[in-house]
């Protein structure tokens, strides 16, 4: 049977989500298999330039609604426009990447289109004409295979899963205007403000993630500052730790990462807790600095390709999970592993 | 104000889950309150302290699953409601989010409704979309921050979290709002918060009760299963120096082809 597949691309202000492509890619190969259609669906403001870039990206048809009411995200007027897109195009599965905004927006989909969805999908099988889906659950410490006994099917799948296709700038294909009706003034919600993180590589991304510890704090060549008190000393002497790991995270352009620990004694902010709690990711490779290795950490890194952990204690349970594993202090291995790493990436 | 926080039991995260005869097992683990709801709880507590009014916990679940209710009563909320059918066995998130509106519905007058990101068993963080969608009501995901709460003006305005970092939103009341963990950290249950708690009693009310008949599940999971273990041959690298460890290491990661 012929599969028609709608693909939402998630951008912010204009700029995709590289796992938006992602999508496509899955949606163009499902579609070509059976000879259906994959369709990209942009919604936005001024963004014209995404809905070529999906023709780039493997669309045969972009559907796009380019409307001052659907700047920014308020998931309402999305919302409504998405349902306008499936019923316009009627297709047999939408994709959306498991963003904050695709996650959402899945399930509202699968309200308005009286349909369930299957989120942070990591693998798709077919048995028959019927998708079988795969997703990680307690945080991949078990997985399930689901199944969807409805039409649209709607999955949300997990970023990195699935592989990014090559844009072929020569590719053709048919943008349809959505007409969509939306009442701006209908719209409960408004933007007041937009607080932009500064620029760093997001864990969900990332090919390659450098995370610490309790360990960051616990480097017996420093002393803190006289004047703090014990709290503010051990927060101090955390953000050294930190600083080294960042050091090497920037040589690899990776992100920073860290386990519940060091999020909960206030070392670092929460966005980059790694964990059953945190976010779950599964990079190319996993440098965990001073970590211990608790079942809620594993859970969140443990699929990680190749694992390297540095700890001072020989028993810490991070060590059953590494390929490499350096037992000794994070504080001054650190300094000469990052010297080395710069080194060989400019020879 | 009126709020509702919606709460779910869920098995302890230090818990190591196995599937035996296709069935998920967490054990002797203990049960607890999902703990992202706890930040949910907190919120609705502060909420009602500042703006006058009262918390109900309404959790949707299996009779006896009573430890996530237990828990937001022990943190302080006035009332509780558990919704509880044997019809609901293997609902999907479509499903249980229009019986938890339902159950809002019936419980009246609320001005906001409040849930934790997600909940650490399921992990989809879809109930807060959709109970919204379903009520018609506006949806406030991962809210970090209430900048501005007025129940007698029916506005709010909170800061969202999104991966590129945050807005600041308006919004009209009644509303649901998803709290995230960079709220603050949920207070401990005092001893008389979890006295009262064990003493409490509270409505069980079924479909029936809430006058509709079980919502179609569309998803269903026919295979649950443990993740294959990959064999991991950890290679202890060894030095005099920490600059010739770094150097092991690094020889190894260009082997290994990961640089």
């Amino acid at each position: 049977m012929t599969k028609k597949i709608l693909a939402y691309i998630d951008h912010f202000q204009g700029k995709e989500q590289p796992s938006s492509w992602e999508g496509l890619g899955l949606a163009s190969a499902i579609a070509g298999d059976s000879g259906g259609e994959a369709a990209a669906l942009v919604l936005g403001d001024g963004v014209g330039n995404l809905a070529e870039a999906a023709v780039h990206y493997g669309a045969d048809r972009v559907y796009l609604a380019d409307d001052p009411i659907l700047k920014d995200f308020r998931p309402e007027p999305l919302a409504d426009a998405v349902k306008q897109a499936a019923e316009s195009f009627q297709p047999d599965l939408i994709l959306f990447p498991s963003t904050t905004r695709g996650r959402s927006l899945a399930g509202m989909a699968a309200i308005d289109l009286n349909t369930g969805v299957m989120v942070d999908v990591i693998a798709l099988d077919w048995s028959g004409d019927e998708i079988i889906a795969t997703r990680p659950i307690y945080a991949g410490k078990l997985l399930a295979n689901l199944v969807c006994s409805s039409t649209p099917q709607i999955i949300t799948f997990r970023t990195r899963a699935f592989d990014k296709p090559e844009p072929d700038s020569g590719r053709s294909g048919e943008v349809t205007k959505l007409d969509v009706s939306l009442d701006g003034g209908a719209v409960a919600t408004s933007i007041v403000s937009i607080q932009e993180k500064e620029e760093g590589v997001s864990l969900s991304d990332a090919s390659v993630i450098v995370s610490g510890g309790r360990g960051v704090a616990l480097n017996p060549n420093l002393e803190a500052p006289g004047d703090l008190d014990e709290e503010a000393a051990d927060i101090w002497k955390a953000e050294q730790g930190f600083a080294l790991v960042k050091e090497l995270a920037d040589v690899l352009g990776a992100a920073v990462g860290a386990s519940r620990a060091a999020v909960d004694a206030g070392y670092i902010p929460y966005d980059h807790q790694v964990g059953q709690t945190g976010k779950v990711v599964s990079p190319d490779l996993y440098v965990a600095c001073g970590i211990s290795g608790a079942i809620q950490h594993l859970a969140g890194m443990r699929s990680s390709k190749v694992i390297v952990a540095i700890n001072k204690d020989a028993d810490a349970p991070i060590f059953n999970f590494a390929r490499f594993g350096l037992v000794g202090d994070m504080h001054a291995i650190l300094p000469p592993l990052t010297e080395k790493i710069k080194t060989y990436l400019s020879s | 104000m009126k709020i509702i926080v919606c709460v779910k039991q869920v098995p302890d995260t230090a818990a190591a889950m196995t599937v035996e005869d296709g069935v998920i097992s967490w054990g002797d683990a203990q049960l607890i309150i999902n703990p992202w709801d706890e930040y949910a709880v907190e919120a609705a507590l502060n909420l009602v302290a500042d703006q006058g009014g009262d918390v109900t916990a309404l959790c949707l679940g299996k009779e006896g699953e009573t430890e996530a209710i237990k828990h937001a009563l022990a943190m302080g909320a006035d009332t509780a409601v558990m919704v509880s059918d044997p019809a609901l066995k293997g609902s999907d998130n479509v499903a249980s989010s229009r019986v938890l509106a339902a159950a809002i519905q019936k419980i009246g007058e609320a001005d906001l409704v409040l849930f934790g990101q997600q909940s650490v068993d399921t992990d989809t963080g879809l109930l807060p979309s959709q109970v919204a969608r379903v009520l018609g009501w506006p949806s406030l995901t991962l809210v970090s921050k209430f900048e501005s709460v007025s129940g007698d003006d029916g506005k709010i305005q909170v800061l969202r979290t999104m991966e590129e970092g945050g807005q600041v939103v308006d919004s009209s009341l009644p509303a649901v709002v998803s709290v995230t963990k960079d709220y603050a950290e949920p207070r401990y249950p005092s001893f008389m918060g979890i006295r009262k708690a064990s003493k409490a009693e509270y409505p069980i009310w079924s479909l029936a009760d809430l006058g509709i008949e079980a919502p179609t599940s569309s998803v269903s999971w026919p295979e649950v299963m443990e993740p294959e273990q990959r064999e991991i041959v950890t290679e202890m690298l060894s030095g005099d120096t920490p600059e010739e460890m770094a150097q092991n290491l690094v020889d190894k990661l260009i082997a290994e082809k990961v640089l």
